[in-house]
């Protein structure tokens, strides 16, 4: 890992363009040295454990949960439209998802 | 004293004893909230007509005979992160702004089911990430003790509707602090429980592996009445405890008795000291006192992993933040926004908009810390070593529950600070969970209990009880049995000295 963490601001644009959050130049300015700041802490954890640890990804061991292939009521077309933006029918109404060229 | 300053035990053997109806109660409440709330802003949506109509239909069943619990009639508020069938639930958020939920969370129909009048939703950092309430997009909650002061968070808007006697119960979540702290800084209780043992269907995800919803109330007993209420296994929630609960009321009406003979208390060495207000310490130790003079066999036990809990947390729960809330992508509800000057935007412009709008601050800090913690080249050093050290701190509780029954710390490490003060600087934000977030990351279970004012600033601190994971019962125990010794200290409630709403009316 690198030895002094930080993000820059370039590095912060793209990552809110990976988490699809369109940022202001101001936000940039403001943001990149707090992250810089909060990654600088966190890093302290660096070495702590060794490759023995194992990960724990849940508080308490999980099981899969399986049940018995029934019909149970769910969401009728209209509740589950009811909060869509957009809708057309009973389906979500969205911008385009491709490109001009497709 | 008026009616709405009683226990929520105490309103329901006045209920069941026909002394007073459910829409008596239901009304108190609300004209409190209508009295009071223009000031602490603890709720963002208020149904009186809906929580009058509950309390109506309560009174009809009691009538009948057919109460459906003991708390039914006992109106309650709970936090905006839970879905309400027919109430609008914002997390908060300006990206849920209006949104009205098709569907109840277990926890709401739950309380439905045990006939609880829902008075409405209370206010909260925005998707449950912060310690002040301040990053609630609707504006921040104040503390009843003083209105210039933060009431906690995430859980600001449910403490304080508790604290103000605008509620006798609550709702609240807690992911690295957000019931215990809130409880601390206003002189409430509440109830971090064993994760997995109150089910998250229908509770809007921050960090799913942390997340869980408890009880926020004045009294331990009340806590408990609540726990029992909304806790067990729900089948929709495939990480709930399929195990029944331990008996939760009536661990807290024996620790009430105020015996703590045989119990071995172990304070934590590391949640305490250099960081943690005089007065805090100061009545962090008088609690300790009192329960040793209980009976209660007092242990220094070390968890030298807690050091660093608080970089795990804020690598796992970014991580994890940054997933869940990847569903807010304007295309299914909430907020829709096209970006200025795009013909005919596409599908992922109007997401990269819609965020940028609906998202604060803090949000955003932690969206993008986590999209960083879980990149290639990173994930092993960031969040791959946080969820080792996750082992660690899991260890250091399994090995100090091996000398001591139940673990002591403070909750916070200070009193409520001033609104404004830590806003915009998110590293002093993040330490007030110091000695909290060890329980969300090993998923035991966590009760904060009043433990007087501080001396320099006359104003509420918590003790934190916690115990084994699915031995809830313990902190119920020794959580009211400190309770029963301070109220006698004391003679009466903490709550009772609290002046930040003097010379408001009902």
């Amino acid at each position: 890992m690198a030895t002094t963490p930080s993000i820059t601001r370039d590095e912060v644009a793209h990552l809110a363009n990976l988490a699809r959050i369109d940022l202001t130049d101001a936000e940039l300015d403001h943001l990149a040295p707090q992250l810089s700041v909060i990654l600088e802490s966190v890093a302290s954890i660096s070495g702590v454990a060794d490759e023995n640890t194992p990960p724990t990804s849940h508080a308490l061991p999980l099981t899969n949960v399986f049940r018995e292939d029934v019909v149970t009521p769910g969401l009728t077309a209209d509740e589950a439209l009811s909060g869509a933006p957009e809708h057309e029918g009973q389906r979500f109404k969205v911008p385009r998802i491709l490109g001009d060229e497709q | 004293m008026s009616a709405s300053h009683t226990t929520a035990a105490r309103l329901a053997e006045e209920l069941a004893a026909g002394n007073v109806t459910a829409v008596e109660v239901t009304q108190r409440h609300l004209d409190r909230i209508a009295a009071v709330d223009g000031q602490v802003h603890a709720f963002l949506h208020v149904d009186a007509e809906g929580a009058l109509e509950q309390a109506a239909a309560s009174d009809a069943r009691r009538a009948d005979g057919r109460s459906l619990s003991p708390l039914d009639g006992v109106p309650i508020a709970v936090k905006d992160v839970m879905a309400t069938k027919g109430l609008p639930t914002t997390c908060g958020s300006r990206i849920l702004e209006g949104w009205v939920p098709p569907y109840d969370a277990t926890v709401v129909a739950r309380l439905r089911e045990a006939g609880l009048p829902i008075l409405g939703k209370t206010n909260m950092d925005e998707f449950a990430m912060g310690s002040s309430t301040e990053h609630s997009a609707y504006g921040p909650t104040r503390n009843p003790w003083d209105l210039g002061r933060i009431p906690g968070g995430s859980g600001g808007g449910s403490a304080a509707a508790v604290a103000a006697y605008e509620a006798p119960l609550a709702i609240g979540t807690d992911t690295g602090g957000s019931i215990r702290q809130p409880g601390a800084v206003t002189g409430t209780v509440g109830v971090k429980p064993t994760y997995g043992g109150v089910s998250r269907y229908g509770l809007v995800s921050l960090a799913n592996s942390l997340d869980q919803a408890g009880p926020v109330t004045r009294t331990v007993l009340d806590a408990a009445l609540l726990h029992e209420v909304i806790g067990g296994h729900d089948p929709r929630d495939s990480t709930s405890i399929d195990a029944p609960l331990p008996d939760l009321v009536g661990a807290a009406r024996r620790g009430a008795e105020g015996d703590l003979t045989g119990v071995r208390i172990g304070v934590v060495k590391e949640l305490g000291g250099e960081g943690y207000q005089a007065g805090v310490l100061a009545r962090f130790q008088e609690s300790v006192d009192l329960m040793v003079a209980a009976g209660a066999e007092l242990v220094e036990v070390s968890c030298p992993s807690f050091v660093h809990a608080l970089a795990t947390y804020y690598l796992i729960l970014p991580a994890e933040a940054s997933s869940n809330l990847a569903r807010f992508d304007a295309m299914r509800y909430g907020l829709r926004k096209y970006p200025e000057g795009v013909e005919a935007p596409s599908a992922e412009e109007v997401m990269r908009a819609t965020r940028e709008a609906g998202f604060g601050d803090e949000v955003k800090r932690r969206i993008i810390l986590g999209t960083y913690a879980l990149s290639s080249g990173y994930y092993d050093a960031y969040y791959g070593q946080a969820q080792k050290v996750r082992t660690l701190i899991s260890q250091d509780f399994a090995e100090a529950f091996t000398h001591a029954d139940v673990l002591l710390s403070p909750t916070a490490p200070t009193t409520a600070f001033e609104l404004g003060e830590k806003l915009d600087d998110p590293l002093a934000m993040y330490l007030n969970d110091l000695a909290t977030i060890p329980a969300n990351l090993s998923g035991v279970p966590g009760i904060s209990v009043p433990s007087g004012l501080a001396d320099e600033d006359g104003l509420p601190a918590g003790v934190q009880i916690l115990a084994p994971a699915m031995r809830d019962d313990r902190v119920y125990v020794v959580g009211a049995a400190l309770e029963a010794a301070l109220t006698e200290k004391w003679g009466g409630p903490l709550l009772d000295q609290a002046r930040g709403l003097e010379g408001v009316s009902a």
